[in-house]
C-alpha cells in the first residue's frame, strides 16, 4: 500500500476494496487496500488503484461528470455509472465490491464486450425526414418534442440493458430482444412528430413487438431504477409503447377503421 | 469490438460462460429481498381475505351500505338493497356468490395493471426477484405468448372499471342515507366509502391505459389542447400509481370489513348527523 | 511481428467526435468508403460534454441576426486574430448545418412558433445558440451517431453489410500517420492503429486522412477535458510533417467546479450565466462590473440595475458583464482568488438559487443541477456554486487552408474542429465550437473524399513496409521499459503525466510569466527525456498504462508547442495572458507562430526541444468584412498601415 503523497492524505482514511480481474478464461475478486480522500467517486478509487497497485487494471471511463455513460460496471452487485457512485454513501469500514457488467461477455477486468447494444442500434430503423419539408423549414411545438427529448437525453450507459432480466438471466434472448434503450428508442420516434415512417410503409407500432421484442419486457421496471439520467423508461417510452402496440393488434375498433380505410385508400 | 456478430445463442444467464466468472447469482448486499416479499405477503394477505369474503356469499349488506366486491349485485340470490345496485341478470340456476360475478372486472382490472404486473412478477414468480438478482427460471418468454400476451387486454378491463367505479358512486352516494333509507344523513360508513371512492377513482384514472387513451396515443399535442391537459393530469397521478394501487386495494377491503361488521352486528354505524 | 493487418479505404478519419463523424457522414454521402477510428466507444466522444449550445445566425430569437453579426462577433472574440475566411464560411454555413441535423431526427428546444429556441451566450450580440436544456453536445453527437447508423442501414439493403461503405472501428488508436516516401511532396497512405481491447496492430491504407481529434487539455491538471484530450491529432500532424499555429492560445473556461477535489475542472456550463447566474466575490460583490475593458466598455452594463434589466429587455439594456468573452471572465476569478476574495475551495460563487424560482432552474438546467447534486452534494436551487478556471479548449492547431480543411504541407492529410487552427483566434466564443465542427466537420469530409477521387487506382499512394515496421517498434517499446538505457528504473507512466500536468498548469496556466515558461521548458526536456525509460508492466490487452504511455509522446509534444509559442509572444491577447506584458499589442495582431517538429539531426538530441518556431504574418483582412466594423473599433486591434491599406 502506498500511502498517497496528496496534501489531503490527513482527511483521508483506508477502505477495502474487492475488484473482479480477469478475463474470458477466468478470473476472480481480488482484495485491495486503498486511499480514500474527501469528495470521492468510486472511479477516483478505480484510478489510484492503476497508479499505485495495479498499473494494468482495465476500465472504461471518458468524460467523469455523468455525461458519456462510459463507465457503467457493477458496484455491490448493483449497476452503476462509476463515476457517478460517491464513496460517502458507503459505511468507512464497509467492502466494497466492484465487478463488470454481468449481462455482457467480459473482455477484461471491468471491461466488458458491449457489442450487442451497437448490434441493436443498428436494428431500429432510423428517422425517416418528411419527403415535402426543406431544411429550415421544420416547425414542431415545445409540447410536441417534450417528450421525445426526454428519452434522448439517454447518455447510453446500458446499464438498463445491463439489469433487464430478459436478457441478463437469458442469453438465448439477446437475438429477439432489443432490450430498454432501443425499446425506448422506438418509442422515441413513434412520439417525433414529424417522422414520416409510416408514410414510408413502416408501422413502429407493430414492429416494436413483432421485430423488437417488446412483449418479452415483463414491466418489472429495473431499467427505470438503474438509469443514471433518471428517464421514466418504463412508464414514459415501454408502456405507451405497449399500448401503441395493442392499438394496432388488439383494439377492434382500430382494427376495422385501418382496415376500412386502408381499402379506400 | 465484433460490432456485428450476433451474440452465440449459448443459453443461460450471469453464469454464461462468455461473461465475467463470479459464481454468485448477485452480489447485493442490501435488503433486496424485503421489498418483493412484502408486495407477495400484502397481495396474499389481500387474495385471502377477498377470497373468503367473495365466496362467503354472505354478510355484504347492512344498509344503507352495501360491500364493494358485491357491487353490482347480478344475481337473483343477491339480498334486496333499496335503489341499491342490483339487478337480477342470474337466475336461480347461478350457484355461486353474487361477487364472483362483478369481482371479474375488477380484479381482471389489477391483474393486467402495469404496477400489479411488476408487483407479482417480482413478488410470487421471481422474475426477477429484484434488480440484478438472477431470476430462477431456465426459460423465459415473457408476455409474448398465451397466456400473458392476454396482458394487452388491459384497456377493456380499464372500460369495465370505469362502469364499476360509476357503481362504487352511486353507492356511495347511498350511503347518504340512515338505515331505514332515509336522505340527508352520514355514517362513519359514508365516511369509509367516501374515501374508498376518491382512492379507486384515482387509482382507476392513473391507469397508463387511461393515460394512453387520454392523449398519450397523440402525436402532436399542440393541436389537442384539452386532451394534452387531461394527459398532463392523468400522468401526474400515474406517477403514483404504485401507492393508489396499494391505498385503494386497502380501502376497499376496508370497506367491505366495515359492512361486514355491521352485517354481523359487531356494532352500529355511528350516525354523524 | 512485421506481419501487420491492414485494410483499404478511401477516407480514414481519426475520431468520432462531432467533426469526425460529420466529415465521415460527407465522405460517405458522396459515394466513398470511409473508415472512422476513435479511442472510445461509438457515441461517447468528449462533444458529449458541450452544453450551451451551437451558434448559428438563424435568426429565430432575434430577426436582427444574420451572418455578419455572427462574423463580427467572432472576430471581436477572438480579438482580431481569427483566420477570417474561415470565420466567414463558418458564420454563413452554420444555420445550413443546424437545420440539417433537423431532418437526421435532431430535437432542438422550441420557440413559441415552431422553430429552433435560440439562447444568450458570452460575446454573442444576439441570442443565437441553438440548444437542448443543458446537454447539446450530447444531441449533436447522438444525431451524427445515428445518420451514420442509418446510412449503414442503407448500406445494408444495397450490400448485405452494414460496414460495406462506413465503419466505425471503436476504442482504437492512431499512433503514426503513414505516406508515401520522406520526401517533401510525400504524400499520406494511411495510418498505423492498435485496437485498445486486444493491443492488436492494423494499418487503414488511404489516400485521405481527417483529423478530428480534438484538444490537449489532459497536459493540464485543472481541466473539464476527458482522458481522450491527448492532442494525438497535433502530435500526428506534426509527425506527419504538417505545422501547428496559434498553439500558445489556450481557453481558461471560467467556470470549472472546484470541489471536491475529484472532480475539479468539471465544466459548469456558461448558459447558467446566460440565464441570469452571477458571479459573486467572497463580500457578496458583483465583481464583474470592475473587469470590463476599454475595448468592451460600450456593450456591456455598468449598474446591476441595467444587467438586470437586460435579460428580459436586450433592446434598452446593455448586457451584464458575466457574459463577456470567457478569457476575461476567467482572469476575473483568477485576480479576485487572487486577491483573497476567493470561496473557501478557492473559487468564487456562481448563484443561481437568488435569481429564479428552483423550478426553472431545474427546467433549464437540468444536468448542472444533476451534476452538481450527484457529485458535490449541493442543490443549486438553494445555494451558490463554488467556481474557478479550468482548462477547456486550445485555440491553436493544424494550420490548414481555410476553404478546404486541408492541412498546409502534407497533401491528403485534411483537419477539423479542436484539431484545426486559427478559425477561433485568441479566444473561442461560447457555442462556437459545435458549430465549427459542422461546418468544417463538412468540409474537410468533402475535400478529403474529392482527394481521394483524384488518387483513385493506380495513383493511390502506397504505404512502404519499413514505416510499419517502425512505427510497431516505437508502439511496443514501454514494453521493454527502455532496456537500452541503463540499469536506470523504468519510468512509470502515470507519475510523468502528473508531473507534465503539474508543470503546465503551474508554469504556462492562465498567467504566464517568461521565467516560468522558460522553467516549463526545462522540466519538458527533463521529462522527455524520462520518457525515453518509459516502462509497463502486464500484455497489450486493454493495458491502460501501455495508452497512456503512448500518449505522453503527444503531450509532450504538444506541450512544448504552448509553451514555446507562449514565451515569443510577447503580449497578452485572448487565452494567452502575460504577467509581463500585459497589454494587447497591435503589431502581433498580424502574427501566428508557427510550430513544426525541429531538424532530425536535433531529435537525437532530447534536452534540444523538438520544435521549431517561426513567426508568419497573416493575409490581410479582406475589405469588404472590414468594412462591417466601425473605424474607431478597428483602431483597437489593427495597425495603422493596416487601415490605410
Amino acid at each position: 500500500m502506498t500511502t498517497a503523497t496528496e496534501s489531503e492524505s490527513s482527511t483521508g482514511y483506508d477502505a477495502h476494496f474487492r475488484v473482479w480481474r480477469g478475463d474470458v478464461e477466468g478470473g476472480g475478486l481480488e482484495d485491495f487496500t486503498v486511499r480514500v480522500h474527501e469528495g470521492e467517486v468510486v472511479l477516483d478509487i478505480i484510478h489510484r488503484l492503476q497508479a499505485t497497485q495495479a498499473p494494468d487494471l482495465a476500465v472504461r471511463w471518458n468524460c467523469k461528470a455523468g455525461k458519456c455513460g462510459s463507465c457503467s460496471a457493477e458496484v455491490n452487485g448493483r449497476p452503476r455509472l462509476l463515476c457517478m457512485t460517491r464513496m460517502s454513501v458507503f459505511e468507512r469500514d464497509e467492502t466494497i465490491t466492484v465487478t463488470p457488467l454481468r449481462a455482457f461477455p467480459i473482455v477484461r477486468d471491468l471491461v466488458t464486450d458491449v457489442s450487442f447494444n451497437y448490434t441493436k442500434a443498428r436494428e431500429v430503423p432510423a428517422f425517416v425526414p418528411p419527403q415535402e419539408l426543406a431544411p429550415g423549414e421544420y416547425r414542431m411545438q415545445q409540447e410536441d418534442v417534450s417528450r421525445s427529448q426526454e428519452f434522448r437525453k439517454c447518455i447510453e450507459c446500458f446499464l438498463c440493458q445491463d439489469t433487464c432480466h430478459v436478457v441478463r438471466d437469458h442469453e438465448e434472448n439477446k437475438g429477439a430482444f432489443a432490450g430498454p434503450r432501443f425499446l425506448m428508442r422506438v418509442a422515441e420516434l413513434d412520439m417525433h412528430p414529424l417522422d414520416a415512417a409510416e408514410e414510408e410503409g413502416l408501422d413502429r407500432r407493430t414492429t416494436a413487438q413483432d421485430e423488437h421484442g417488446l412483449g418479452y419486457c415483463n414491466i418489472t421496471k429495473c431499467c427505470t431504477e438503474v438509469c443514471p439520467e433518471g428517464i421514466h423508461i418504463t412508464d414514459n417510452a415501454l408502456i405507451p409503447l405497449k399500448e401503441r402496440a395493442a392499438d394496432r393488434k388488439y383494439d377492434p375498433v382500430v382494427w376495422l377503421g385501418n382496415k376500412i380505410r386502408r381499402r379506400k385508400g | 469490438m465484433a460490432t456485428g456478430t450476433e451474440p452465440p445463442p449459448s443459453p443461460g444467464g450471469v453464469r454464461n460462460a462468455t461473461r465475467a466468472a463470479i459464481a454468485e447469482p448477485h452480489l447485493r448486499k442490501d435488503r433486496w429481498w424485503l421489498a418483493p416479499g412484502a408486495t407477495a405477503f400484502g397481495l396474499l394477505a389481500f387474495v385471502v381475505y377477498s377470497s373468503w369474503r367473495a365466496l362467503s356469499g354472505a354478510d355484504y349488506y347492512a344498509a344503507p351500505y352495501v360491500s364493494p366486491f358485491y357491487s353490482p349485485c347480478l344475481a337473483e340470490s343477491c339480498q334486496t338493497m333499496k335503489t341499491g345496485p342490483n339487478w337480477a341478470l342470474f337466475g336461480e340456476w347461478w350457484p355461486f356468490s353474487p361477487a364472483v360475478i362483478i369481482l371479474l372486472f375488477p380484479l381482471g382490472f389489477r391483474l393486467t395493471c402495469y404496477y400489479y404486473r411488476k408487483a407479482y412478477y417480482r413478488g410470487f414468480w421471481a422474475s426477477p426477484p429484484a434488480c440484478a438478482v438472477a431470476e430462477p427460471h431456465r426459460k423465459y418468454t415473457g408476455e409474448t405468448r398465451f397466456p400473458l400476451i392476454l396482458q394487452n387486454l388491459h384497456r377493456y378491463f380499464f372500460y369495465a372499471a370505469l362502469l364499476v367505479a360509476v357503481v362504487l358512486s352511486w353507492d356511495t352516494v347511498l350511503g347518504f342515507r340512515n338505515s331505514a333509507y332515509e336522505w340527508g344523513h352520514m355514517g362513519v360508513g359514508t365516511l369509509v366509502f367516501l374515501v374508498n371512492i376518491a382512492l379507486i377513482w384515482a387509482y382507476t384514472l392513473s391507469c397508463h391505459s387511461c393515460r394512453h387513451i387520454v392523449g398519450g396515443r397523440l402525436r402532436h399535442f399542440s393541436q389537442h389542447p384539452v386532451r394534452y391537459r387531461l394527459w398532463g393530469w392523468v400522468g401526474k397521478l400515474n406517477g403514483r400509481h404504485m401507492q393508489l394501487a396499494w391505498a385503494s386495494l386497502l380501502s376497499v377491503a376496508l370497506a367491505d370489513f366495515y359492512v361486514y361488521l355491521l352485517a354481523v352486528g359487531a356494532f352500529t354505524d355511528p350516525q354523524l348527523f | 511481428m512485421t506481419q501487420v493487418e491492414s485494410q483499404e479505404w478511401d477516407v480514414v478519419v481519426v475520431g468520432a467526435g462531432g467533426a469526425g463523424l460529420r466529415a465521415a457522414i460527407e465522405a460517405r454521402e458522396r459515394g466513398l468508403r470511409t473508415a472512422v477510428i476513435c479511442k472510445s466507444l461509438f457515441g461517447k466522444a468528449h462533444t458529449v460534454m458541450a452544453e450551451g449550445g451551437i451558434a448559428a445566425s438563424m435568426g429565430n430569437a432575434n430577426a436582427g441576426d444574420n451572418w455578419q453579426v455572427h462574423f463580427r462577433d467572432t472576430l471581436r472574440g477572438g480579438k482580431f486574430l481569427n483566420q477570417w475566411r474561415m470565420a466567414e464560411l463558418h458564420a454563413k454555413e452554420a444555420p445550413e448545418r443546424v437545420w440539417e441535423l433537423e431532418t437526421w431526427g435532431a430535437l432542438f428546444d422550441r420557440t413559441a412558433d415552431g422553430r429552433i429556441s435560440q439562447r444568450n451566450f458570452g460575446g454573442h450580440e444576439y441570442p443565437r445558440l441553438a440548444h437542448v436544456g443543458d446537454r447539446t453536445g450530447l444531441e449533436l453527437i447522438r444525431t451524427l451517431q445515428q445518420k451514420v447508423v442509418s446510412l449503414q442501414q442503407e448500406d445494408f439493403r444495397e450490400t448485405g453489410d452494414y460496414e460495406s461503405r462506413i465503419k466505425v472501428f471503436q476504442e482504437c488508436t492512431v499512433t503514426q500517420l503513414l505516406k508515401d516516401g520522406a520526401g517533401e511532396d510525400a504524400r499520406i497512405a494511411g495510418a498505423f492503429c492498435y485496437e485498445r481491447e486486444s493491443g492488436r496492430f492494423f494499418v487503414l491504407r488511404a489516400p485521405s486522412v481527417v483529423l478530428a481529434t480534438g484538444g490537449i487539455g489532459k497536459s493540464f491538471k485543472v481541466t473539464s477535458n476527458s482522458w481522450e484530450y491527448t492532442g494525438d491529432g497535433h502530435a500526428l500532424a506534426l509527425l506527419a510533417g504538417a505545422s501547428l499555429i496559434n498553439m500558445e492560445f489556450v481557453q481558461f473556461h471560467p467556470t470549472g467546479m472546484v470541489w471536491p477535489p475529484s472532480v475539479k475542472g468539471i465544466l459548469v456550463t456558461e448558459s447558467v450565466r446566460g440565464d441570469g447566474g452571477v458571479l459573486r466575490n467572497s463580500e457578496g460583490r458583483r465583481f464583474m462590473f470592475d473587469y470590463v475593458p476599454a475595448v468592451f466598455k460600450e456593450q456591456y452594463a455598468e449598474t446591476e440595475a441595467e444587467a438586470d434589466g437586460w435579460y428580459d429587455d436586450p433592446e434598452s439594456n446593455r448586457r451584464p458583464p458575466e457574459l463577456l468573452p470567457r478569457d476575461e471572465v476567467a482572469r476575473a476569478i483568477n485576480s479576485e482568488v487572487k486577491a483573497g476574495r476567493g470561496s473557501p475551495h478557492g473559487g468564487v460563487f456562481l448563484d443561481v438559487s437568488t435569481r429564479m424560482p428552483a423550478e426553472v432552474i431545474k427546467r433549464r438546467l437540468p444536468s448542472m443541477h444533476h451534476q452538481f447534486m450527484e457529485l458535490a452534494d449541493v442543490d443549486i436551487t438553494a445555494e451558490p456554486m463554488e467556481v474557478g478556471p479550468t482548462c477547456h479548449y486550445v485555440m491553436g492547431g493544424v494550420d490548414v487552408e481555410s476553404d478546404t480543411a486541408a492541412a498546409v504541407g502534407v497533401p491528403g492529410l485534411f483537419a477539423a474542429g479542436e484539431v484545426a487552427g486559427g478559425m477561433h483566434g485568441s479566444n473561442r466564443l461560447g457555442g462556437n465550437s459545435l458549430s465549427d465542427l459542422l461546418v468544417f466537420g463538412r468540409r474537410a469530409g468533402r475535400y478529403a473524399a474529392e482527394h481521394a477521387e483524384r488518387l483513385s487506382g493506380a495513383a493511390r499512394p502506397e504505404v512502404s513496409e519499413e514505416a510499419v515496421e517502425r512505427a510497431a517498434a516505437e508502439a511496443l517499446r514501454p514494453f521493454d521499459g527502455g532496456a537500452d538505457e541503463g540499469d536506470e528504473q523504468p519510468e512509470n507512466p502515470y507519475t510523468l503525466h502528473q508531473e507534465l500536468q503539474k508543470s503546465m498548469n503551474d508554469l504556462v496556466g492562465i498567467i504566464r510569466r517568461e521565467e516560468e515558461m522558460e522553467q516549463a521548458l526545462e522540466r519538458l526536456a527533463e521529462l522527455r527525456r524520462r520518457s525515453a525509460r518509459l516502462g509497463v508492466e502486464g500484455h497489450r490487452q486493454f493495458n491502460p498504462g501501455w495508452h497512456l504511455a503512448l500518449d505522453l509522446r503527444n503531450m509532450l509534444l504538444v506541450s512544448e508547442c504552448v509553451a514555446r509559442a507562449a514565451v515569443n509572444r510577447t503580449e497578452s491577447r485572448g487565452g494567452h495572458t502575460r504577467d509581463d506584458h500585459p497589454q494587447m499589442d497591435r503589431e502581433w495582431r498580424r502574427a501566428n507562430l508557427v510550430c513544426t517538429l525541429g531538424e532530425t539531426a536535433r531529435q537525437a538530441d532530447p534536452a534540444a526541444g523538438r520544435i521549431a518556431l517561426r513567426r508568419r504574418e497573416m493575409p490581410p483582412i479582406r475589405r469588404d468584412l472590414l468594412e462591417l466594423f466601425e473605424k474607431e473599433e478597428l483602431a483597437k486591434y489593427l495597425t495603422d498601415e493596416e487601415l490605410s491599406g
